[in-house]
C-alpha cells in the first residue's frame, strides 16, 4: 500500500499525516544499562562490606602530617618539572625545525635519547652520577683552570637527581608535542607577520605559539597528568614523594591497603583538579578558533535545564567583554 | 578627509622612483621562474601585474619584500637595495633583523588574507605600529580607528577574523598593511579567493587608496580594475615581462600575440 493515495477529487493524500511521532526502540541499551548497574553495585557493595579496605585507617591517614607534606612534594615535583621540561622543550622544537643541521641532528639526539630510555633506568643513572663523575668543576674546557669545583656526591641529592630524570624525560616528550603545534601553523601567518616587520622571535611569541596552543595543550595535559602518575616512580630513590610517604607509613604499621588507597585517592584529586585547569586554559587560548567559544560546564548546564529553545548561541559581544 | 590624512603626507617630487628592479633572476630547483624582470615604478603610481598563474607575477611581487630571495640582479625600493649590503665589491645577503627593518615600509596583502586569527581586529592593526615599531599605542589606536572607518568596518573593531566576511577579512589585511604607514603597498591576488558579491568591496578600497596617492604594485586577473585604476600595466609570460605600458595601450590594443591570447580569454 503506498502511502500517497490520490483522492476521488484527484488530489494526493498522506495518511501518516496524521500520525503520532515517537522516538525509535533501543533494547540493547537497556540490557548493557542493566549489565553495568549491576556491576556498580557489586562494586559498592564490597567498598562498603568487605572490612579489609580498613576505611577508618583511610581517614585516618587521610590528612597526616606526612602524607599531606608527600602531595605537596609531590605537586611540587610535577610543577617544577613540567616548567623546566617544556620550557627545554620549546627550545628543542625551535631547535629541530631550524635550518642548521647541526642544531636539528642534535635535538634530534637529545629526543632519541631521553625518549627512547625507560625513565626509571634515567633516575637510577642520575641517582648514582656521582660514580660517573665523581667532581664536577666549572672552568673553562680542556685546558683553563676551573672556577667551581663540587662533590657530586653531595650535589646530586636525591631531589635533584628526581628533577633531572623527570624534566629531561618531559623536555623530549614536549619537544615532539610543540613541533607537531608549530608546524601546524600555516606558512601565510609566518609571511603575514614577516611582511610587517616582524623578527623571528617574536613571530613565534606572538603569532605561531599563540595558535599553536590549540594543538599543543590537549596533548600537553596529557603529560601533566602522566607526570604527576610517574613521579610516584621517583620513590626509589628515596624522594619523599606521596607513594614513598605512603611507604614509610604502611612499612611500619602493615596497613597496606589502606594507605594504598590514600595515595590513590590524593592521585585522583590532584588530577581531577589538573583536569578542570587544562579545561579553562584551552578555552583561553580557543579565541578566535571558531566563531563562538566553547561553553564552561556551568554554561553548558544552565542551558540544558534553561527555557527553551536551546538551539540559540549565545552572542559572541556577550562572552568576549574585553577587547 | 580621504585615506591621505593617515599616510605620510608631503606629496613626493613626480621622478622619484619607488621601486626599481634591474635584471631579476629567481630559480626554484632547476626551473627558471624569473628570466631577467627590469622594471621601474615612481612614486604615487599603481602598476598592475597581470599574465597567466605560472608566470612569476607573484613570485616577482614576493621578491620585492624578500619573502623569496632573488639569484641575479637587484631590487631597490625608496633607493635601498633590498635583502643584501654592499660590502664593497661583493653583496651579502642581509641579517634577519635588518631585512625585518625594510619591510617595515612595505605593506603586502595576500590572496588568503592571512590575518592573525587569535587577535581581534584591532589588536591585528595594533601589532606591527606597536610591537614592531614601537609607536605610541595611545596614538596607533586612535590611527586604526580611523582606518577601519574609512575602510567601512568601524563597528567590527572587536570581532575576531573567523567572524567575519572574506570581503571583510581582505579589507583589515588593507588596513593592517596600512596601520604600518608603508612607502608601498604589494597586493598579491587580493580578490582571487573572494566570492564574486564581496569582490567589489576590496576593489573599491584599493581604488580609493591608489586616489589618495598611495604606490601600489597589483598582481591581478581584474582587468577592469588594472584598465581603471593602473598607471601602468605589465603582462608578464613565461618569468618575463612581455609587454608593458599604459593600460589603454596594452588592454586596448596588445602588441604580443600573448597578451593578445591572454586578454581573449579573460575578458
Amino acid at each position: 500500500m503506498s502511502i500517497i493515495e490520490t483522492s476521488p477529487e484527484g488530489q494526493d493524500v498522506d495518511h501518516t499525516i496524521e500520525m503520532m511521532i515517537k522516538p525509535a526502540r533501543h533494547p540493547g541499551r537497556w540490557v548493557a544499562t542493566a549489565f553495568v548497574a549491576l556491576l556498580a553495585a557489586m562494586l559498592l557493595h564490597t567498598l562498603i562490606s568487605n572490612p579489609r579496605f580498613e576505611w577508618s585507617v583511610v581517614g585516618q591517614y587521610f590528612t597526616s602530617q606526612t602524607i599531606l607534606l608527600g602531595v605537596r612534594r609531590t605537586m611540587e615535583l610535577t610543577a617544577i618539572a613540567m616548567v623546566s621540561g617544556v620550557s627545554l622543550g620549546v627550545m628543542l622544537a625551535v631547535m629541530r625545525l631550524s635550518p642548521n643541521p647541526i642544531l636539528s641532528s642534535a635535538s634530534w639526539l637529545f629526543v632519541w635519547f631521553f625518549r627512547g630510555s625507560p625513565l626509571l633506568v634515567q633516575l637510577l643513572f642520575w641517582y648514582n652520577l656521582s660514580a660517573l663523575f665523581p667532581d664536577i668543576t666549572l672552568g673553562i674546557p680542556f685546558v683553563g683552570p676551573d672556577f667551581v669545583a663540587l662533590d657530586a656526591n653531595a650535589l646530586i641529592t636525591p631531589y635533584l637527581a628526581a628533577l633531572l630524570g623527570l624534566g629531561l624525560n618531559e623536555a623530549a616528550y614536549s619537544a615532539e608535542i610543540i613541533r607537531a603545534g608549530i608546524i601546524s601553523i600555516d606558512h601565510g601567518q609566518t609571511e603575514a607577520a614577516q611582511s610587517i616587520g616582524m623578527s623571528r622571535g617574536r613571530l613565534l611569541r606572538r603569532v605561531v605559539l599563540p595558535q599553536a596552543m590549540r594543538v599543543i595543550l590537549p596533548p600537553l595535559g596529557n603529560d601533566t597528568i602522566n607526570m604527576l602518575k610517574m613521579s610516584a616512580l621517583v620513590s626509589i630513590i628515596a624522594v619523599p614523594e606521596l607513594l614513598f610517604a605512603a611507604q614509610t607509613i604502611y612499612t611500619r604499621t602493615f596497613e597496606t591497603i589502606p594507605l594504598l588507597l590514600v595515595a590513590v585517592l590524593w592521585y585522583l584529586i590532584v588530577v581531577s583538579v589538573l583536569s578542570v585547569i587544562q579545561y579553562y586554559i584551552e578555552r583561553h587560548f580557543a579565541r578566535g578558533g571558531s566563531r563562538s567559544l566553547p561553553l564552561t560546564p556551568l554554561q553548558s548546564l544552565r542551558r540544558f535545564f534553561g527555557p527553551w529553545p536551546r538551539d540559540g548561541a549565545i552572542k559572541p559581544d556577550q562572552k568576549r567583554s574585553a577587547p | 578627509m580621504t585615506l591621505q590624512a593617515t599616510l605620510p603626507s608631503a606629496p613626493p617630487p613626480a621622478a622619484r622612483i619607488m621601486m626599481q628592479a634591474t635584471g631579476v633572476r629567481k630559480s626554484f630547483g632547476a626551473l627558471e621562474v624569473l628570466k631577467g624582470i627590469n622594471l621601474s615604478l615612481p612614486y604615487g603610481e599603481v602598476m598592475c601585474l597581470l599574465g597567466q598563474s605560472g608566470s612569476g607575477k607573484s613570485t616577482f611581487l614576493r621578491c620585492i619584500n624578500h619573502l623569496e630571495r632573488i639569484d641575479f640582479g637587484r631590487i631597490r625600493v625608496d633607493g635601498e637595495l633590498i635583502g643584501y649590503k654592499d660590502r664593497g665589491g661583493y653583496l651579502q645577503e642581509m641579517h634577519e633583523h635588518d631585512i625585518a627593518r625594510q619591510r617595515i615600509h612595505i605593506g603586502m596583502v595576500f590572496q588568503h588574507f592571512n590575518l592573525f586569527p587569535h587577535m581581534t581586529v584591532l589588536q591585528n592593526l595594533m601589532e606591527g605600529p606597536v610591537g614592531v615599531k614601537r609607536e605610541d599605542r595611545e596614538d596607533v589606536r586612535e590611527r586604526a580607528h580611523g582606518i577601519l572607518r574609512r575602510v567601512g568596518l568601524s563597528e567590527k573593531v572587536n570581532a575576531y577574523p573567523r567572524q567575519l566576511s572574506g570581503g571583510q577579512q581582505q579589507r583589515v589585511a588593507i588596513a593592517r598593511a596600512l596601520a604600518m604607514r608603508p612607502k608601498l603597498i604589494l597586493f598579491d591576488e587580493p580578490t582571487s579567493a573572494l566570492d564574486p558579491e564581496l569582490v567589489s568591496d576590496v576593489l573599491d578600497v584599493m581604488r580609493d587608496l591608489a586616489e589618495s596617492g598611495m604606490t601600489m604594485i597589483v598582481v591581478t586577473h581584474e582587468i577592469a580594475f588594472a584598465r581603471e585604476v593602473a598607471d601602468r600595466v605589465v603582462f608578464m609570460a613565461g618569468g618575463e615581462i612581455v609587454e608593458q605600458g599604459r593600460p589603454a595601450d596594452v588592454l586596448g590594443n596588445p602588441s604580443h600575440p600573448q597578451t593578445q591570447a591572454f586578454l581573449a580569454k579573460v575578458l
